[in-house]
């Protein structure tokens, strides 16, 4: 790993450290270091390019690192990464994507994740998304996640994209067992012209199932965000979507949430806000000595904490 | 020292503020008055917030008229919100720090909170949102206020919303303020507890200032007030 390599690894996925921790690094669309324990498994899969994840049961507190670091201008990544997750296993998983292009040519990762989570586990899954380089080449995000909750088990998602993305298509499915739980944060931050969408579709077919999504965003000068999410309700469950957007300049944000019962006792809320930054807090900002632009950062950074 | 001068203030063909001149000489000085009498509106032309139609905002002598709400903010003029403003994601103590010029840290922040009555364990880390009750709200807009120790701080209805064992906590507070040498205190009150610690009160009518102790003594039963004649009782 280059200097190179070790900034951008840094900025995605801040916590590693290979001490015994299961880990495995890729850069350029090749693994290029890795790292197996007793209790946490990586292998390469054999019929495409990707790893699969192996947690056994009743680990507690595993640790897994996963970075994608991408440099090679014009290069297109695709893997597929597979997380099993054993009963009742307490489990923490950073997963985060890099890209640096100073050239010309469009580089992209597309990342496909399955997460097979059984009875009782907790998984909480990290991952952040950034993009640099001064070239005119896009730098592309593409990451569809699928989860399959098993009873009781959980997994609580966080994804920020902030900075430097071109353009992003994120898509995540999952479908929840009895008494499962699935609690997502998204942050997502676009500038100049960048494009990003995210889908969500998410099937409570358990009883007492429950998911959480809440996305919060904010689109600058001339970029483009869409929020796409369907949540269904198949059984008595709990669904609740809040997504809150903030726009500047000439950004543009489409808010498209849908919400489906097909159980009685299914109960489905959304709330979407879009707006620009309340006039009020600004204000407010500036009455304790602020100037306006430093406002407007301080209001933005914690929206986006 | 602050002092408005020929201050008027229009909005829709309607006249808020009718020639007012104002010299807040006094270290404690309470603005009271009927609802709508325009005293929010007075403390925001003194903070920036809202530019008068005519006349002068002078702070210490200087013409302030046309600076803007940071510039007053960083010379030494403090305003806490009727009604506070919640934020999404910043939390308290941010707000404090931020408030404090960076200048506090996580444990003088909690004994801040304390001063207003509030367990700082349990809302140092909490967003000022939606979650937080009106009362907890207002008082923590008026604990990062306090922590700025500005020359001119100016309170709109501190006492709103809060509950009768942390109002005591406030009066102390305000005591505090009162003797404190080279800094000013203006608040916009109806609380008699709060009128009878003042130097000075001004009374706001429809937009104007009313020289008028009877009605101090009548309308608001301020008979116990020693400051405006009343029985002394302190
Ligand atoms: N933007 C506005 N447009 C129209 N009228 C306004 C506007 N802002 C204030 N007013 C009016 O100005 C008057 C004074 O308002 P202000 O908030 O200063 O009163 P106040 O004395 O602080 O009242 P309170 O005791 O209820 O807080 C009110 O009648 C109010 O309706
Ligand atoms: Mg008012």
């Amino acid at each position: 790993m280059n200097d190179l390599d070790k900034h951008i690894l840094k900025i995605i996925n801040e916590e590693l450290s290979k001490n015994g921790t299961a880990y495995n690094i890729r850069k350029d669309g090749k693994s290029i270091e890795r790292n197996s324990n007793d209790n946490i498994k990586i292998e390469s899969k054999k019929d495409k390019d990707g790893i699969n994840i192996l947690v056994k049961e009743n680990t507690i507190n595993g640790y897994v690192h996963i970075p994608v670091l991408i440099t090679q201008s014009g290069l297109s990544d695709k893997v597929y990464n597979d997380f099993y997750i054993g009963k009742n296993s307490i489990v923490t998983i950073n997963a985060g994507c890099g890209i640096h292009n100073d050239k010309h040519k469009d580089s992209s990762h597309n990342g496909i994740h399955r997460f097979f989570i059984e009875e009782g586990s907790y998984v909480k899954y990290i991952e952040k998304h950034y993009g640099e380089g001064e070239g005119k080449g896009k730098r592309i995000l593409d990451p569809v996640t699928e989860v399959h909750l098993g009873k009781n088990a959980t997994l609580e998602m966080d994804t920020a994209q902030i900075k430097g993305v071109s353009s992003t298509i994120r898509k995540t499915k999952a479908v929840l067992d009895d008494g499962s739980k699935l609690i997502i944060n998204e942050k997502i931050m676009t500038h100049e012209s960048q494009t990003a969408k995210t889908i969500f579709d998410v099937k409570l077919n358990g009883k007492s199932s429950s998911a959480k999504v809440t996305s919060r965003s904010v689109a600058t000068e001339n970029s483009y965000q869409e929020f796409v999410s369907k949540v269904v309700g198949n059984n008595e469950c709990f669904g609740h979507v809040e997504c809150d957007a903030i726009i500047k300049d000439n950004a543009k944000v489409l808010s498209d949430p849908k919400i489906l019962a097909q159980h009685i006792d299914a109960r489905l809320i959304h709330e979407a806000t879009i707006g620009k930054i309340a006039g009020e807090q600004l204000i407010k900002l500036m009455t304790l000595g602020l100037s306006k632009k430093k406002a407007e950062e301080t209001i933005i950074n914690g929206f986006l904490k | 020292m602050i002092e408005l001068v020929n201050i008027s203030y229009e909005i829709d063909n309607k006249k808020i503020l009718d020639n007012i001149n104002i010299k807040f000489d006094s270290n404690f000085t309470v603005i009271t008055g009927p609802n709508g009498s325009g005293k929010s509106t007075l403390a925001k032309i003194i903070m920036g917030i809202i530019k008068p139609t005519s006349g002068k905002v002078l702070y210490n002598g200087e013409d302030i008229t046309n600076y803007s709400i940071d510039k007053r903010a960083r010379s030494g003029i403090s305003f806490s919100f009727q009604q506070p403003v919640k934020f999404k994601g910043l939390t308290v103590f941010d707000l404090i720090k931020l408030s404090s010029n960076d200048e506090l840290d996580f444990n003088s922040s909690c004994d801040i909170l304390s001063k207003v009555g509030l367990c700082a364990r349990e809302y140092i880390n909490r967003e000022i949102d939606d979650s937080l009750s009106g009362g907890e709200l207002k008082r923590i807009e008026i604990a990062s206020i306090f922590v700025r120790n500005s020359n001119v701080t100016i309170f709109d209805e501190p006492e709103a919303g809060i509950d009768l064992w942390s109002f005591k906590n406030l009066i102390s507070i305000f005591k505090e303020l009162r003797e404190k040498n080279n800094s000013k205190t203006i608040i916009i009150s109806h609380q008699e507890r709060i009128i009878s610690i003042a130097d000075k009160v001004i009374i706001l009518e429809n937009g104007k200032v009313k020289d008028d102790k009877d009605y101090l003594l009548n309308e608001l039963n301020l008979k116990k007030c020693p400051k405006l004649g009343g029985d002394v009782n302190e």
